[in-house]
């Protein structure tokens, strides 16, 4: 005797549940969407651009002058100019406008919006205009003030992530020893990154092995006992994993100091890219400081 | 007689409630190539961490060139670099031991824990990488690397240092076919030397070619001691050890045959 095939409704239904997507469809969507963001960010970091031609003391160097520029500057037209060079370094470095859009600058603007606001209210001045219904006052002066806000952060945003896009984390670690980060720090942060690549890996096998023997979609209280169990493996795993890294490094001399070497090399169009840099940089800041 | 690298006497070691060795005793010579044999949880990666001064042992001793292998002994700066200089251990999950940012930094961890000068270690690592044939990976993060990669930047990170004892914890553990033939390839080039490798393994297909000894182990125990041949000719031993298995398959006539299947090539 044939089963009584599902009504369309019913189908439809659990289709939709099913799109929902419960918690381990999410949270595996979520790892592989950051497998994926970081795999395209070294892919960047490679792209024969401007950028990625220098030498990462230089690139850190020369993005924390503007940047240090962008902060000393009280007006707009050289927090402006520094955004141009900015986009101008993005475009000769081939990276993608729409990439630093959907990474930084919608975020920064929510982020930057949430402060800026009450400004735009409080800040005593010529009044321009009024909220509608409150009747609230909006100011010249707070508008500008915002505006500074917003200019600044976005600015300072994308000469950061210029930074990191076009440079393998790595070699920023180590250029951070230039500016005088202790060895101690660098080779944590290098072992951090490292392993969250090892854990999302780790992670993502137990959810897909999770996935490949479920049917159907879990309960609310069922999701919650599979967060938690997730959570205690990955715990417990990551925990062995260190003991064994410890290991692994007294098995190669470890005593508890730690030793780095660097192989950096200036060449001429590093030095050429780093006296550009601090030129564009004190121009900026003596333009927008004294003007 | 002959010069002994490792003398292990009587060593028991236990994981809480697991008994891992059980009154281990063995000799190891110098330059001798040594495979231990067993299956999954018979002792070989324990012995292999108590070889390097990483566990100790909590009963029995091990001696290290006539001289007692001791966690007091290794607390002193001066016998600890001289001893992790001379023994190098490889560890079975290339993910625990490359944890650095860049292979060439991988490589270079083990010479600057030894605080060689700078000039030296840049030669050295070039030096290591040229030879296992990873050059081209030198600022590949190695979380990036195929299995194979990765255990040939695991195989660099502790020849680079040019020990003269190597321990392996299942080198072939998880390669395909070629990658683990390339390896031992290698580790037979850099052994050429007279060098002492202890491998701890249960691919009986490398035996013959890495080891002139061979020690099976079963439940923390040696049951079995000698030359590859003998041991791998062994059927009952290596039944008894799990280290071969009935296998059967299917003949043309639609007969199931089963023979002894010992995942070695000479077999088939």
């Amino acid at each position: 005797m044939k089963a009584p095939l599902a009504q369309p409704g019913a189908v439809r239904r659990r289709q939709t549940r099913m799109l929902r997507a419960g918690f381990i469809e999410r949270t595996l969507a979520s790892f592989n969407q950051r497998m994926e963001r970081a795999l395209s960010a070294e892919g960047l970091a490679r792209a024969d651009g401007l950028l990625q031609q220098l030498d990462p003391r230089v690139k850190v160097i020369g993005l924390l002058a503007l940047v240090v520029a962008t902060a000393l500057a009280r007006n707009l037209p050289t927090i402006i100019c520094i955004f141009a060079v900015s986009l101008l370094l993005a475009r000769l470095s081939r990276v993608p406008l729409r990439a630093i859009a959907a990474r930084v600058w919608l975020s920064a603007l929510l982020f930057t919006g949430l402060i800026a606001l009450p400004a735009i209210f409080i800040t005593p001045g010529e009044i321009v205009a009024r909220l509608p219904l409150v009747r609230w006052p909006i100011t010249a002066q707070g508008l500008l003030s915002a505006l500074y806000l917003f200019s600044r952060v976005e600015t300072a945003v994308t000469l950061a992530l210029l930074l990191v896009l076009c440079t393998p984390w790595t070699q920023v670690l180590k250029a951070l020893r230039v500016l005088g980060v202790p060895a101690v720090f660098v080779v944590i942060l290098g072992m951090t990154h490292r392993y969250i690549f090892l854990l999302l890996e780790t992670a993502r096998d137990m959810f897909e092995a999770r996935q490949s023997r479920m049917v159907g979609v879990l309960d609310g209280a069922e999701r919650r006992r599979v967060a938690a169990a997730s959570v205690g493996v990955l715990l417990s795993k990551s925990m062995h994993l260190s003991w064994e890294v410890y290991l692994a490094m007294l098995s190669r001399g470890f005593r508890g100091e730690v030793y780095t070497i660097d192989e950096f090399r200036m060449r001429r169009r590093d030095w050429a890219a780093l006296s550009g840099f601090l030129l564009v940089a004190g121009l900026a800041a003596w333009l927008g400081y004294c003007f | 007689m002959l010069d002994l690298d490792f003398d292990v006497r009587c060593v028991s070691y236990r994981y809480q409630e697991v008994l891992a060795l059980d009154c281990l005793s063995l000799a190891i010579a110098r330059g001798q190539r040594v495979a231990v044999l067993g299956a999954n949880g018979s002792g070989k990666s324990t012995l292999l961490r108590l070889l390097d001064g990483l566990y100790f042992p909590q009963s029995g001793s091990i001696a290290f060139r006539g001289e007692p292998l001791t966690e007091q002994r290794l607390q002193e700066d001066d016998y600890a670099l001289a001893f992790r200089r001379r023994v190098a251990l490889v560890f079975q999950n290339p993910d625990v031991q490359l944890f650095n940012p860049t292979v060439f930094d991988e490589v270079a961890f083990g010479p600057l824990q030894l605080r060689w000068p700078k000039d030296k270690i840049r030669r050295r690592v070039a030096e290591a990488l040229d030879m296992m044939e990873i050059g081209h990976l030198r600022d590949r993060a190695p979380h990036r690397l195929s299995g194979g990669e990765k255990k040939r930047v695991a195989l660099a990170s502790v020849l680079v240092l040019d020990p003269e004892v190597l321990l392996l914890d299942e080198p072939t553990a998880a390669l395909d076919p070629k990658s683990a033939s390339q390896l031992i390839d290698l580790m037979l080039d850099w052994s050429a030397s007279a060098k002492t490798i202890v491998t701890a393994t249960h691919d009986l297909e490398i035996v013959d070619e890495i080891a002139d000894l061979c020690y099976v182990f079963q439940r923390g125990r040696v049951i079995a001691a000698g030359p590859p041949q003998q041991i791998l000719n062994d059927d009952a031993l290596l039944r008894q050890t799990n280290l071969i298995h009935a296998h059967r398959h299917r003949h043309e006539g639609g007969e199931i045959h089963s023979h002894a299947h010992r995942h070695w090539h000479h077999e088939h």
